[in-house]
């Protein structure tokens, strides 16, 4: 992301300490205009921290922060017009929906018929309708982040921050909100930047994530370059189901010298087949005993002991079952190989593999 | 079978050691005040209350009852909100030192008072100059009372605002709400309830007060004299219907006071649940 012109939003070496906690360090990034962005990490990592610094709740130590090509650290945070979502909504107990959206308007001192048409509008953009009368305490998890949602709109700000906007919510609602979420970014148009810990969350629904940890930025990209592509150590670990394995060098079709400490594989690179199954790839696979099965509902989860390292793999629910104890052939499609000291990661893709690697994701 | 059996003993027998008690401390001293305030009749009980010096008393007690419950509210809600949303350094001290009065014999403010703003103090000189009068004046009476009754409103709200957290005002702040804004609109809806039983404590500690008062006031009749000391007044004097008459008012304002105590504290109650 090199060129400037584009940002809309743009840190530049930011730095935050409470007492010795380091929870911004050295931060940098720019967002485009109309993106979504998340913010993935995991609890501690600072991510919160990068979104209350955008919006004037807390100071930065050092750095400097721009919104539209403006720099904002002394601006307050009640002059920046940013919508905020807070992650448990912080909606106003004491009011109602309609005074709860409406409140950014009558600080701005609009009249009341454009209040009053204002606040339907966001009402029937967020599907309330009907329950503009209701308090907060009235309302189910999903009614109230949609409140929190138009609330943070009500004053057309140009940029939108929600911090882990879904975590208050159950499994299932979680899964709706987000596409509906989604969707209703796009329709209205403004640029996001939202925190979250689940990187499923993340994964769906952002255009952009910023992985942090430590209060630094791992890396950025879009979820497909994060996920399949990851930078540094921590994200490996952090994204996916990741295994460990140490000498990773006795298996085969990863043989030659490669460099590493260690190496990661997610359950999707395992691709496990039953003794009597069509192997492709023989030359190259082992043979692993399978030590547990767990059901997962839409797939079995396989824990299967290969040169005494404990792997993951997924098995469709479909296929001939797959019993604990039993011997199986194990393919080992790739392996993300971690320098800790180089802080580098490096992809091995298995021997048979490696003539037309360009199929692989 | 039998351990439900000795669990109604044991609530019975702890249900009658607490009547017993509240009996003996509570209810039969009550009733004798009310009783020997009116053994010699309505017509003496009147006669007791409407003295020129009782009347005065019970209006001096009033104005400082007001006067206090004022002075604190605004000092408490102050110290609540600073303790609650600012980190700074000494904070812990001056959480500390509004406790101070609760924990600090009256007379000893008092007599801290006396210190500070008598005769052989530093300060006297300038206050004659000015003609202020603090000490075994009314000035000093208030001061007094607003020393010992202090904590109550703060010590009341402080926990409200803690556990409310700064979410809600922080929103309002990013909406472009200014702090008395947000004041006014978010966070005193939240510590009304709160805040109107510290008033109820306040007042209820300010009416009775007697050791720091008695100190300062001087104990001029009609001038300096709150209720509790016009009634001791009275009963040094033998007029046992004159004090037992003042004392059931207080003990009837005490009655008002702790009903208001109630209401506030169940509709708190019902709003923290709802």
């Amino acid at each position: 992301m090199g060129e400037n012109t584009k940002a809309y939003v743009e840190l530049k070496h930011i730095n935050k300490t409470f007492g010795n906690y380091k929870a911004s360090d050295d931060v940098n990034f720019t967002v485009e205009k109309g993106k979504l962005i998340g913010l993935l990490g995991p609890s501690g990592s600072g991510k919160t921290t990068i979104l209350r610094i955008l919006a004037g709740l807390e100071n930065a130590d050092s750095g400097e922060i721009y919104i539209d090509g403006k720099q904002v650290n002394e601006i307050p945070a009640s002059k920046r017009g940013i919508g905020f979502v807070f992650q448990n909504y912080a909606l106003f107990r004491y009011k109602t929906v309609f005074d709860n959206i409406a409140f950014g308007l009558k600080i701005q001192k609009k009249s009341k018929a454009e209040i009053k048409s204002r606040v339907d509008e966001l009402i029937e953009l967020v599907g309330l309708k009907g329950l503009e009368k209701r308090y907060p305490k009235q309302l189910s998890g999903g009614q109230r982040q949609r409140v929190a949602f138009a609330r943070a709109l009500a004053t057309q700000p140009q940029l939108l921050l929600l911090d882990e906007p879904f975590a208050a919510i159950d499994a299932k609602v979680r899964k709706e909100l987000r596409s509906w979420l989604r969707e209703l970014i796009n329709q209205v148009g403004i640029t996001s930047i939202f925190v979250t810990h689940d990187q499923d969350e993340a994964i769906e629904v952002a255009d952009e994530i910023i992985v942090t940890n430590k209060g630094k930025i791992e890396q950025i990209g879009t979820p497909v370059e994060v996920y399949s592509n990851p930078q540094t150590p921590f994200v490996v670990q952090f994204l996916g189901e990741p295994v460990t394995i140490k000498d990773f060098n006795q298996f085969k079709g990863f043989r030659e010298k490669t460099k590493g400490d260690r190496a990661i594989i997610r359950p999707e690179f395992v691709t496990v087949t039953k003794k009597n199954e069509f192997n492709p790839y023989p030359v190259t696979t082992e043979e692993g005993i399978v030590e547990r099965v767990a059901f997962r509902g839409n797939s079995l989860e396989l824990t299967i002991r290969v040169h005494d390292e404990l792997l993951l793999a997924n098995r469709q629910i479909g296929q001939e079952l797959i019993k604990e104890g039993e011997h199986v052939n194990v393919f080992l499609q790739r392996l993300y190989l971690v320098d800790d000291h180089g802080q580098n990661v490096a992809i091995a893709v298995n021997e048979a593999l490696r003539q037309d690697e360009s199929v692989v994701i | 079978m039998e351990i439900r059996n000795d669990k109604g003993v044991v609530k019975w027998l702890l249900i009658g050691i607490c009547t017993v008690f509240l009996l003996v401390t509570l209810v039969l001293p009550l009733v004798y005040v009310i009783y020997t305030a009116l053994r010699d009749g309505l017509g003496a009980y009147f006669a007791a209350v409407k003295d020129q010096y009782a009347v005065k008393a019970i209006l001096l007690t009033i104005k400082v009852v007001i006067i206090s419950v004022v002075v604190n509210s605004i000092f408490g809600i102050f110290a609540a909100w600073l303790i609650t949303r600012f980190q700074f350094r000494g904070k812990k001290i001056i959480s500390t030192l509004i406790d101070l009065p609760l924990t600090i014999s009256p007379v000893i403010a008092g007599l801290i008072f006396v210190l500070t703003f008598g005769r052989q103090s530093a300060i006297y000189p300038f206050l004659e100059k000015w003609g202020i009068q603090i000490i075994f004046a009314v000035p000093g009476v208030v001061l007094a009372t607003i020393f010992v009754t202090f904590p109550f409103i703060s010590r009341e709200i402080i926990p409200v605002l803690t556990v409310e957290g700064t979410d809600e005002e922080e929103a309002a702040a990013l909406m472009g709400a200014n702090g008395f804004q947000i004041f006014t609109q978010i966070t005193f809806p939240h510590i009304k309830w709160a805040f109107l039983y510290g008033v109820v404590l306040c007042s209820a500690r300010a009416m009775g007060e007697f050791g720091a008062v008695s100190v300062l006031s001087g104990h001029l009749c009609g001038r300096t004299n709150t209720m509790p000391l016009y009634i001791e007044l009275l009963y040094q004097a033998f007029d046992f219907t004159g004090a037992f008459a003042l004392s059931s008012i207080l003990v009837i304002m005490a009655i008002i006071i702790l009903v208001l105590r109630n209401i506030f504290e169940y509709r708190g109650k019902k709003e923290m649940e709802s």
